[in-house]
């Protein structure tokens, strides 16, 4: 009897303990599996062209992304610019100021936009500007990427100006400061390093998204003329060369898949490297 | 059992009305020559709907040290924190009553003036995130109170000096706060708080989190400050109480039971409630 019951739960134990281990492997293997099959394809496609060059008609060798990398870069300060003060003055209202039925009514609505998938925040960055416009456009780009940020980055920088400790907001009113004063002299430069971590992810986050950006800052084969005009970018020109029945542009795919996924995983380590090596820890 | 020295408060035992009705003379003179610095008038404090403080009248006297001594809960620092109202940041709290500081009422004074005027220094040393120069430099910045950079220098090192730290951070004021100890950091919290040159200094059971060393450090400099300062101190150690403190006022259950001379409150005491507390047969 007893035996039975011993040899029953190490079988138990034993069939578990695979299983998980298993779920485990599948998990983490594949991130790997795609990072080194990104690697594999992306970095024997990439040469230096790719970086420099404007891509080239179809039947032309040869070619790069120099515009979508560019364009990339102006949509995410574009995005930078509506999302981050937005959520970041946000995030100091519920922190700091918040905690009322308002707050928590805030704070629901900004989990529920959280959810919001991003094709239907392309549509309402092409209802409110392109529409009106009758054209694709960089600042249509730019609104869907920033509205697409305004979540994340209020509830970040609400929990890393939450982790400060009220001591030091009551020490510096003590000294005379405001509520005000104290927030902006002691609390926020204490959450500064969190804050901007949180931003870095946030942008990290949405320089992969495509869906916003199919219908309204469509893409672009040469250079951007101005930030009213159509304007290319890296996830796009992906989704456009890998449907594409050219064998040169799955390799470019690949090519700007890789630097895509390079860019992000750097800014994500970047970011956690600050975040983990704060020299001031506040208790 | 009567007290047989100073008796400052007979209306401490008169009814609430009756002290309304007869408001304290400021012209009386004062036993010992000692002037009056702050005197509270039938305090009220709420949380909510929960009375902590209950109908307290104090003088304290400028140049002395005047301590609070009861059990936990016993309002003290609460009573302590309704000196320069920094319990008004608590939410739902209400204040009833008068606390003058030099003859001026501090509850209908704009709360930074009387914040600079009444220095706190909390239980847990609270550094701001910062160089221990711009720790210091806070209050000052903050109140535009020095000149120029030299004239913040000066401020800078005096108040280190007159918080006995200065010899052991001279070599590195532009380091962080944190890198400093556990006694190190509260005196850097008084010199903070001296920055700004406050007239009275409440002490929130500043010692209770260091170990005897730093503790006799931050004693022997509560004798050097209460030259230019008058201070009141928070704490559970009655020993502490019975070193620093020329007054100690007995708190318990929200009332102000006991308040007279150091020696009298250890020795003497005419309440049954202050003999059985500091004779450790309660709290």
């Amino acid at each position: 009897m007893t035996n039975l019951h011993t040899l029953r739960r190490k079988t138990v134990n034993v069939v578990m303990l695979t299983v998980t281990g298993l779920c485990t492997f599948f998990a983490a293997g594949t991130l790997v599996y795609i990072l080194g099959y990104l690697f594999v394809h992306g970095a024997t496609s990439l040469s230096w062209d790719f970086f420099t060059k404007l891509p080239t008609p179809v039947g032309e060798s040869g070619g790069g992304m120099a515009n979508a990398i560019v364009g990339s870069g102006k949509l995410l300060l574009l995005a930078s610019v509506f999302g981050i003060p937005i959520g970041f003055l946000g995030g100091v209202y519920l922190a700091e100021f918040g905690g009322n039925t308002f707050a928590y009514i805030i704070r629901y609505v900004t989990d529920l936009l959280n959810g919001v998938p991003s094709i239907v925040i392309g549509i309402f960055a092409y209802t409110i500007i392109v529409l009106p416009q009758k054209h694709f456009s960089m600042l249509a780009g730019g609104l869907a990427l920033g509205v697409m940020m305004i979540p994340i980055a209020v509830r970040s920088s609400e929990e890393f100006l939450r982790a400060v400790p009220n001591s030091l907001r009551e020490g510096a009113m003590a000294l005379g400061a405001s509520k005000a004063k104290a927030i902006v002299t002691v609390v926020i430069p204490a959450a500064k390093n969190g804050i901007m971590t949180g931003i870095m992810l946030n942008l990290a986050r949405v320089a992969g998204e495509t869906a916003p950006l199919l219908f309204t800052s469509f893409g672009n084969r040469y250079w951007s003329p101005g930030w009213e005009q159509p304007i290319s970018a890296l996830p796009v020109m992906i989704f456009t060369y890998a449907i594409a029945p050219y064998e040169d542009w799955h390799k470019q795919a690949w090519a700007a898949g890789f630097v895509l996924l390079a860019l992000v995983l750097t800014v994500n380590v970047i970011a956690r490297a600050v975040l983990s090596n704060k020299k001031h820890v506040a208790r | 059992m009567q007290a047989p020295t100073r008796q400052p408060f007979p209306e401490l035992n008169t009814p609430a009305a009756e002290v309304n009705a007869a408001p304290m003379d400021t012209a009386k003179p004062l036993p010992g020559g000692a002037s009056r610095k702050l005197c509270a008038t039938d305090l009220n404090f709420y949380y909510g709907s929960f009375q902590a403080l209950k109908s307290i009248s104090m003088e304290i006297f400028a140049n002395q040290v005047t301590a609070f001594i009861g059990p936990s809960g016993c309002g003290k620092s609460t009573f302590l924190r309704t000196l320069n109202r920094m319990n008004e940041t608590v939410r739902n709290s209400r204040v009833e009553g008068k606390i003058l500081l030099d003859d001026v009422n501090i509850l209908e004074q704009e709360v930074a003036y009387v914040r600079r005027r009444v220095g706190m220094v909390f239980q847990r040393s609270n550094p701001f995130p910062k160089s221990i120069f711009d720790n210091i430099a806070y209050g000052p910045r903050i109140n535009g109170t020095v000149a120029n950079r030299a004239a913040l220098r000066e401020k800078v090192e005096q108040s280190l000096r007159r918080a006995a730290l200065w010899d052991e951070v001279k070599d590195k004021l532009n380091q962080s706060a944190y890198g400093l100890s556990g006694g190190q950091q509260q005196r850097l919290c008084i010199a903070r708080a001296l920055a700004v040159d406050p007239e009275v200094l409440l002490l929130d059971e500043p010692c209770s989190a260091l170990d005897p060393i730093a503790t006799a450090k931050i004693e022997d400099l509560i004798f050097q400050l209460k030259g230019s300062c008058t201070i009141v101190i928070v704490t559970h150690n009655m020993q502490q109480a019975a070193r620093v403190a020329d007054n100690t006022g007995f708190f318990l259950l929200g009332s102000l039971i006991e308040f007279d001379n150091t020696a009298v409150i250890f020795k003497n005491p005419s309440k049954k409630e202050t003999e059985d507390y500091v004779t450790g047969r309660f709290g």
